[in-house]
């Protein structure tokens, strides 16, 4: 078995930076709940989420060192669930 | 890769640090988990057919035969949280999946031993849990094996352990699953690349995913009613503004993949016998691979089918009619590729080719009513009625249970290294299939007359199919009880089998019978197609 | 007991941690599932009930999880650097903030409790349906979220104890690192969960 691919270290300096990049985020999707955006605030907080999860993933869990196949099946994993909530909606959106 | 090993001790024999029924149950080679398995599911299975036989004796006439009402709704939930959570979803790939993944993929055994052992440990404390519901409290839980909600947190009778033990099942479901992936992923002999893993292995893998990706959802579900009976959250409860409707949306997102955690294995299982007794190899290898994974996946969006009658949107029932009928064409693609391999083969008739065959016969009924099922207009007459019963029992026992059988009689003499009688073994099927016909083939026909199913009642037309169904209970009963002795018995005073006995192209056929504790001496350097049949060597 | 040589594969290992996360990430999907349904359906409600919540309380403890995962990623990059001073240093800092969140989170649901907010309570149930539905979602989404910080501080004093004796080293890290994927993972949870239960008034 090749215990080869885990050599790669990540600087302190990039998780620093990552960190205020999500510490700053948060702030914005503070901030913005204060402004009445109406619908669009859900919509504005889900995807300002869904940067910052996305940053942990691929800066924090090493999704970015890691092979092809874990990423594939992030991913996957990720379409599934959004597919099975928008499945789960043809019932509750059209009643 | 011959059979050098005979000289050494093999799996059944080795001794270890432990003695006794310890070296079994302490082991973590994942044969003799397989086997711990097999015993346990085998134990649970006798008591499940009991209790499907008492409901077949209660419904051999209209009016109380031999069990209250109450009882009747007792008794078919136990059936059903044994059969569906004990049996049937971890029943080929613990079994038959942990015995031969390993060894057909080049292993000396799964990636991950010991939380292979933890998984069965789990597996039995499940088992224990839910079992319990029917000793402690208020009596045997009566909501059928859904659990569907309001009633499940309504109802004074013992629910919790019964959620609970589906819960931890869950658990050890996923462990296997998580373990087989890896192995699958980490495991395979030098040059075994991903298109010459036989087909077997490809469907425990496709199985695994749904298993890790289905049962978490299942796993919430059953706690939410937990909380509901407990702390009244109100999750389901309409008096709270709860949606029971939700509940079985979320019920059946796992339970409707969990099908097909059950019948993929079983569709593999029959990939791997066809091609041994045909003597040819598997036709469209890669359509059944790539077919396996669609199943898997589209199997993932069909849920809503079983929910027609629980008012849906319209367009949900659209959806969702339309997705069931995409999943119909990859398993139709199978049953053409089965019976293209048989053409022209040179066919050897053996017990495991024609539990394979009859699985091939039941399965295609099975799946042809579920088209039926599927329909939306049909849906609605035939909806929670004898109709769905003998359909899923086509697809669930007929699938699974077959094929499960089928593999049982095919691996015996790798497991064991003994031959069990094949002329018992035969009667044995025969005297099953007759009985399995003729017990559920009415029902389709009591479920279009309109017979609801979970009454242990019915008016006085539907009694003469009745009879006849509650007749072919007994005489299936008769057909397992053939069998079962047949194998208890082979697997002691049976002739000494030989590695190779039906002349098998896969690996698990270059090793002893039964195998080393290691399964292989070296591991082997895999060069040729899985079913290549040049140089297959019988005996 | 078998006598397979203990064959080492971190790769396979670490894939095996990843799929267990996936799991979870399921798991609390089907949490999401039913907020998504409800809030759907009450939108008003989850506004008003939203509001009951203290933002400032839920910032900081966002802000809290996002520092913990930078610590616990960086003590991976210490032990991989060979520093094993570094290494308990990141570990322990995360282990206090998780202590932190945790107290954070005491102070929050004692208050509820303190008003009688509890679920099942008379006056929760007293409250519109909208708002029940919200209340039962946020104690059990963020209670289960509570239990996985509990299992994440435990595994990470387990990795902590490890380090010190040298049994996770420069050339064997990967549980740590399977440890930290554990850690990020209930940071994720959070920062959904944040948006969703402190930010819709």
């Amino acid at each position: 078995m090749d215990n080869k691919d885990n050599t790669h270290i990540v600087k302190y300096r990039t998780y620093l930076f990552v960190l205020i990049t999500l510490i700053v985020f948060t702030f914005i999707s503070v901030a913005i709940t204060g402004i009445q955006l109406g619908k669009l605030a859900v919509v504005g907080a889900l995807v300002l989420a869904s940067f910052k999860s996305s940053l942990v993933l691929w800066y924090f869990m090493h999704l970015k060192y890691e092979n092809q196949f874990l990423r594939l099946m992030v991913g996957l994993v990720l379409f599934v669930f959004i597919a099975v909530l928008i499945v789960t909606f043809f019932d509750y959106s059209f009643q | 890769m011959s059979n050098s090993h005979n000289q050494e001790s093999s799996y059944l024999d080795y001794k270890g640090r432990f003695k006794g029924i310890f070296a079994w149950i302490f082991s973590t080679d994942h044969k003799r988990i397989a086997l711990l398995y097999l015993y346990s599911i085998a134990t649970f299975f006798i008591v499940g057919a009991l209790l499907g036989l008492a409901m077949k004796l209660e419904l051999i006439a209209p009016g109380k035969t031999i069990m209250e009402a109450k009882t009747y709704n007792g008794v078919f939930t136990l059936h059903g949280i044994t059969m569906i959570f004990l049996i049937v979803i971890p029943g080929l790939p613990a079994v038959f999946g942990n015995f031969l993944l390993p060894i057909m993929i080049g292993a000396k055994d799964v990636s991950f031993p010991r939380l292979n052992l933890l998984s069965w440990w789990v597996y039995i404390f499940g088992a224990a849990v839910a079992i319990s519901s029917q000793f402690l409290g208020n009596g045997p839980p009566d909501t059928g094996w859904t659990f569907y909600a309001p009633y499940s947190f309504r109802t004074t009778t013992n629910m919790l352990p019964a959620v609970l033990g589906a819960f931890i099942l869950g658990f050890s479901s996923i462990l296997t699953g998580l373990n087989f992936i890896v192995t699958i992923h980490r495991m395979r002999a030098p040059g075994m690349s991903w298109l010459k893993m036989p087909l077997f292995p490809w469907a425990l893998y496709g199985t695994a995913w749904i298993q890790l990706l289905a049962t978490p959802i299942v796993g919430i579900t059953l706690l939410m009613i937990v909380a509901e009976r407990t702390l009244h959250i109100g999750f389901f409860d309409p008096t709270l503004g709860g949606d029971p409707v939700l509940y079985q949306h979320l019920f059946w997102i796992y339970s409707h993949p969990a099908v097909y955690i059950m019948i993929l294995p079983a569709m593999g299982v029959i990939s791997e016998i066809l091609p041994t007794f045909a003597r040819k190899p598997i036709f469209g290898y890669k359509a059944i691979v790539v077919s396996t994974l669609l199943i898997a996946f589209i199997g993932y969006f069909v849920w809503g089918h079983h929910m027609f009658t629980a008012g849906m949107s319209g367009t949900a029932q659209f959806a969702f009619s339309f997705l069931t009928f995409l999943v119909a064409i990859p398993s139709a693609i199978k049953v053409f590729n089965w019976i293209a391999t048989l053409y022209k083969g040179s066919i050897q008739l053996k017990t495991p080719f024609y539990w394979a065959v009859s699985f091939l016969f039941v399965f295609m009924i099975g799946g042809l009513s579920g088209l039926v099922l599927g329909s939306l207009a049909t849906n609605v007459h035939v909806h929670d009625t004898a109709f769905v019963v003998a359909h899923f029992h086509f697809i669930v026992f007929g699938g699974v249970g077959y094929a499960f059988f089928a593999a049982l009689h095919y691996w015996f003499p790798k497991i064991y290294g003994k031959m069990y009688d094949e002329g018992w073994a035969n009667t044995g099927w025969v005297i099953f299939f007759m009985g399995f016909l003729i017990l559920y083939l009415p029902m389709f026909v009591l479920g279009i007359m309109g017979m609801p199913r979970r009454y242990f009642d019915y008016v006085d037309e539907f009694s003469r199919l009745n009879i006849v169904s509650s007749l072919g209970a007994i005489l299936m009963i008769f057909g397992l009880i053939v069998i079962i002795l047949n194998l208890v018995r082979s697997a002691r005073y049976g002739k000494t089998a030989m590695a190779n006995p039906w002349g098998g192209p896969t690996l698990e056929w270059q090793i002893s019978s039964p195998p080393a504790l290691e399964n292989f001496n070296e591991i082997p350097v895999v060069s040729k197609d899985p079913y290549d049949f040049s140089n297959v060597k019988l005996g | 007991m078998s006598t397979v040589a203990v064959h080492r594969d971190d790769v396979g290992s670490k894939i095996g941690m990843w799929l267990f996360i996936f799991t979870e990430l399921l798991l609390f999907g089907g949490l999401f599932i039913v907020y998504a349904v409800y809030r759907y359906k009450n939108p008003v409600a989850f506004h008003l009930a939203g509001e009951e919540l203290d933002v400032t309380v839920g910032t900081l403890n966002t802000v809290i999880l996002l520092i913990s995962s930078a610590t616990v990623a960086m003590s991976i990059s210490a032990v991989q650097y060979g520093n094993k001073r570094a290494t308990l240093s990141y570990l322990l800092i995360t282990i206090l903030l998780a202590l932190f969140f945790m107290i954070n989170k005491y102070f929050e649901w004692s208050g509820k409790f303190g008003h009688g907010m509890y679920p099942g309570s008379e006056k929760l149930t007293e409250l519109g349906q909208g708002e029940v539905l919200f209340f039962g979602l946020y104690f059990a989404m963020t209670g289960l979220h509570a239990l996985h910080i509990i299992i994440g501080v435990t595994i990470l004093l387990i990795m902590l104890v490890r380090i010190m004796n040298n049994k996770i080293n420069k050339t064997y890290f990967v549980q740590l690192e399977n440890s930290g994927l554990y850690w990020h993972l209930v940071d994720i949870i959070w920062i959904f969960l944040f948006p969703l239960f402190y930010l819709i008034s």
